[in-house]
């Protein structure tokens, strides 16, 4: 029943609970789609005692929106009992003894998991090609990359082979490959969704967030994985994010700032057009918009480049062929580590260890690392400013739609670049949504809402609202 | 500011990262650019700045005084490369 495929995951819950089809033949469905766009690198058959559990769910009136909806989850998630490699040759026979806390919330609301997807090896890249395994592509072009670096969940959910998926988000690893591919992708504020279980990059940046068709569709999901968790120290004492109350609501007398370092012409003309398309729609329906300048924007990606390196140095150092992993020969204990680190991690992921070790050494520590935290204090100071006077901040998700695949190969520089725009909200924690706004060349745009310090309630209502005026629904050519 | 091939060494050596010598001198490329971006960061003044370590900070987070189940032994060594009498076996550190 291919149709079954066509429905985002509200209507897949909706379906379920009126008893239009039932758990498994929902799963199979999507299940037997051919990934035509090498989003998975391990694809599960559902289980069908998971159906079975979440039908009995469903029976009894049980459950949550969600409850037997298929999911996928970026290969980065520790799954008990499935292969969980991070796209990289280390963890190539890497079976997690656990599950990530996210994980045992989807299993007990009855979500069945459809297996894991493609990413850049570590989540360490803008366009899921540095993955040890193959290269996913972007559903609305072949030839295109979907993003990243969690390119497998977001082309997954493009193209239809799930209705929603998890992906994690350190520089705009959710939000990016959420605009390429024309789908919402959600990053909640650091702290509401556990980070247990998530294998970790940078640990002060990194979130665990949803994908899905719609805010809606993001909103049920991160009510289901939201919540404190004290197997995480990080995660922040407040209660799940609530999804129930969305409405169609007025978007009157709402103010959004729009910064104008994000709207220079570092962007496509394109994308810029189409984002202030809907700048335009939105003023017809009474938003005010405030522009602001925030310079600290401008050094957001040098920043970020020295951060995020420094802490995926010290998350990585636990991969030395002891304890997870294959091992490589070597003459000594420290050989054996070097060689394997030095063959099994690609060559992003060394390149970024290398940074990382040299800022944090001595003599540089004071000039890159130290200075690096003030200057991120400093622009999150700045976004709490405007925030305290405006709902949310409003600009491209990405300065580009979907490039060639290997088209940026040569240029590091440029695909760092790539993370311009969402870099800002993991510097200061707060939550970030990217919604389709449109296309350019036949591509798709996204449009990007930030909102306040564990105001997700608030952030996904105005983009629910934001989405229901604009009322763009696009999907890729073919799918 | 840039940086030597002997720095890329050592910085590598001490990431224990074993890499060829092709691969040094395309990393010390990289760096170098790298670096010459980093010196951006200088434009920011950051006199009385406070560094943030972290997105959402929270202090003194304390687990509760309870005992709990860790990993079973062999769920814990299920992933080594090689273990022996229920550790994780390494090669030779310090020799008789």
């Amino acid at each position: 029943m291919s149709s079954l495929t066509e429905l985002s995951a509200t209507e897949i819950g909706a379906l379920l609970r009126s008893r239009g089809a039932s758990v498994i033949e929902v799963a199979q469905a999507f299940a037997s789609k051919e990934d035509t766009v090498g989003a998975f690198i391990t694809r599960s058959a559902p289980d069908s005692e998971a159906c079975a559990r979440a039908q009995v769910m469903i029976d009894a009136g049980e459950g949550s929106a969600l409850t037997g909806v298929p999911i996928a989850l970026k290969d980065n998630i520790s799954t008990r009992g499935l292969l969980t490699t991070c796209a990289s040759r280390i963890l190539s026979n890497y079976i997690p003894p656990y599950n990530a806390m996210v994980v045992d919330k989807l299993e007990s609301q009855g979500l069945i998991s459809l297996g894991k997807t493609n990413l850049d090896e570590f989540a360490f890249g803008a366009s899921t090609e540095t993955s040890a395994y193959h290269v996913t592509r972007n559903p609305w072009d072949l030839e295109r990359s979907p993003g990243g670096s969690s390119g497998g969940s977001a082309a997954a959910v493009a193209a239809h082979l799930s209705p929603v998926a998890l992906g994690s988000d350190t520089g705009g690893s959710i939000r990016q490959p959420a605009s390429l591919c024309g789908i919402v992708g959600y990053k909640p504020t650091y702290g509401r969704v556990s980070r247990y279980g998530l294998v970790a990059f940078a640990s002060s940046l990194d979130q665990i967030g949803p994908f899905g068709r719609s805010v809606e569709d993001c909103a049920h999901l991160a009510a289901v994985i939201s919540g404190h968790d004290h197997h995480d120290a990080t995660s922040l004492p407040t209660d799940p994010i609530s999804a129930r109350d969305l409405k169609t609501g007025s978007l009157k007398g709402k103010r959004i700032a729009i910064p104008s370092e994000l709207f220079d012409d570092s962007a496509e003309p394109g994308v810029l057009a189409s984002v202030d398309s809907a700048i335009q729609a939105l003023k017809g329906e009474g938003v005010e918009f405030v522009p602001v300048s925030i310079p600290e924007i401008t050094v957001g990606v040098t920043t970020y480049y020295i951060i995020a390196p420094a802490e995926a140095s010290s998350n990585l150092a636990r991969f030395d062929g002891v304890r997870f992993g294959p091992r490589e020969s070597g003459d000594g204990h420290v050989n054996v580590v070097a060689e394997t680190r030095g063959k099994l991690f690609g060559k992003e992921v060394r390149t970024r260890i290398v940074v990382g070790t040299y800022v944090l050494s001595a003599g540089y520590y004071d000039a890159y690392y130290l200075r690096a935290q003030q200057v991120r204090g400093k622009m999150a100071a700045k976004f709490e400013q405007v925030l305290s006077t405006c709902d949310a901040i409003l600009s491209p998700t990405s300065p580009c739609v979907a490039f060639k695949i290997g088209e940026l190969e040569g240029d590091p520089l440029a695909l760092k670049l790539l993370d311009y725009c969402t870099i800002p909200a993991n510097m200061g924690g707060f939550p970030a949504i990217s919604l389709p706004c449109g296309l350019s060349d036949g591509l798709p745009v996204g449009l990007q809402l930030l909102g306040g310090i564990s105001r997700d309630e608030d952030l996904l209502q105005l983009a629910y609202s934001v989405e229901q005026c604009l009322g763009v629904k696009i999907t890729p050519p073919k799918m | 500011m840039s940086i030597s091939l002997d720095e890329v060494r050592h910085v590598a050596k001490l990431a224990r990262l074993e890499m060829g010598e092709a691969d040094l001198v395309a990393l010390q490329s990289e760096l170098n650019a790298l670096l010459g971006h980093f010196q951006d960061i200088n434009a920011i003044d950051v006199t009385g700045c406070q560094p943030k370590p972290h997105a959402v900070p929270r202090q003194n987070v304390w687990a509760d005084d309870e005992p709990v189940f860790g990993l079973p032994r062999e769920a814990a060594l299920q992933n080594a490369a090689a273990a022996k009498a229920g550790l994780f076996l390494v090669p030779t550190i310090i020799e008789d």
